[in-house]
């Protein structure tokens, strides 16, 4: 087993297990800071796979932007050191059975498939410049359309968030 | 290098983050970690895309593809922690069962 192989087993437990501790545990800090380890694991995954552009976005949307904003809404919704009840567990019970079954399905499914590796697509490194232009020409390959309608959706996302939870003065 | 690792170890990896966020959706009763849930489920498909394209196709469609679902998720995290804070203050509490009337 060489180093590159050992890398990817301890990326895939890190994201796994911060996964399972982020929906099991009881204390809610603690899930929000499971669901970090877990997202830095994935940050990890991506700068394993060569895409470091990828891997910085993720860091910087998911780690630095997103698990704030959890943070900061479980101090101004909840006690520090709160535990949240336990789940009922018929209910626990089926949605144990349903995500199981639905895994052996894909998994044998997964088993089945053979993937044709091309050789040409490994050998492929993103560059940053490529990101640019493939963002911002049109064409065959270019993504200018969605890229505006994200950046406008973006906007429209902000001035939602201002509107649903500004306070509103009561006479 | 990376071809020391085959593909389906990576897809193997995103189905079982995928299901293990599907379970934390169905069994909690807490809006935020709720949301927790839902931003497991999108990385896992944003793995499946870079994974794709790492592996299988030449070009860097996936990589920009997974961009802009990031961007969504976050916009998308950022409304919904604005519901729940709009809706703490008029029902002090975050249980999704709590909220059960259409309007105040």
């Amino acid at each position: 087993m060489t180093a590159y192989q050992i890398w990817f087993y301890i990326i895939a437990s890190m994201i796994l297990g911060g996964a399972l501790l982020a929906v099991t545990a009881r204390k809610i800090f603690r899930a929000a800071i499971a669901l970090l380890l877990s997202l830095i694991g994935i940050a990890a995954l991506y700068y394993w796979m060569q895409y470091e552009f990828i891997a910085a976005v993720q860091t910087i949307v998911y780690v630095g932007g997103i698990v704030v904003l959890i943070i900061f809404s479980i101090f101004l919704t909840h006690n520090p050191g709160h535990t949240i009840e336990e789940p009922v567990s018929i209910r626990e019970a089926f949605a144990f059975t349903g995500c199981f079954v639905g895994f052996a399905f894909v998994f044998s499914l997964l088993n089945k498939y053979s993937f044709e590796q091309t050789g040409d697509a490994l050998n492929n490194n993103m560059q940053v410049a490529d990101v640019g232009r493939a963002l911002l020409s049109t064409g065959v390959g270019s993504y200018l359309l969605p890229f505006e309608a994200v950046s406008f959706l973006l906007l429209a996302a902000m001035v939602g968030c201002i509107v649903i939870a500004i306070k509103t003065r009561t006479k | 290098m990376i071809e020391q690792i085959p593909l389906t170890h990576i897809l193997f990896l995103s189905t079982a983050l995928f299901f293990i966020g599907a379970y934390g959706f169905l069994t909690r009763r807490n809006m935020i970690t709720m949301l927790m849930s839902v931003e497991l489920i999108l990385n896992s498909v944003n793995i499946n895309l870079v994974a794709f394209n790492r592996y299988l196709h030449p070009n860097i469609d996936g990589a920009i593809f997974t961009l802009f679902i990031i961007t969504i998720a976050a916009a998308e995290a950022a409304v919904a922690i604005a519901i729940i804070i709009s809706l703490y203050r008029k029902i002090k509490s975050i249980d999704p069962e709590q909220a059960d009337e259409l309007k105040f």
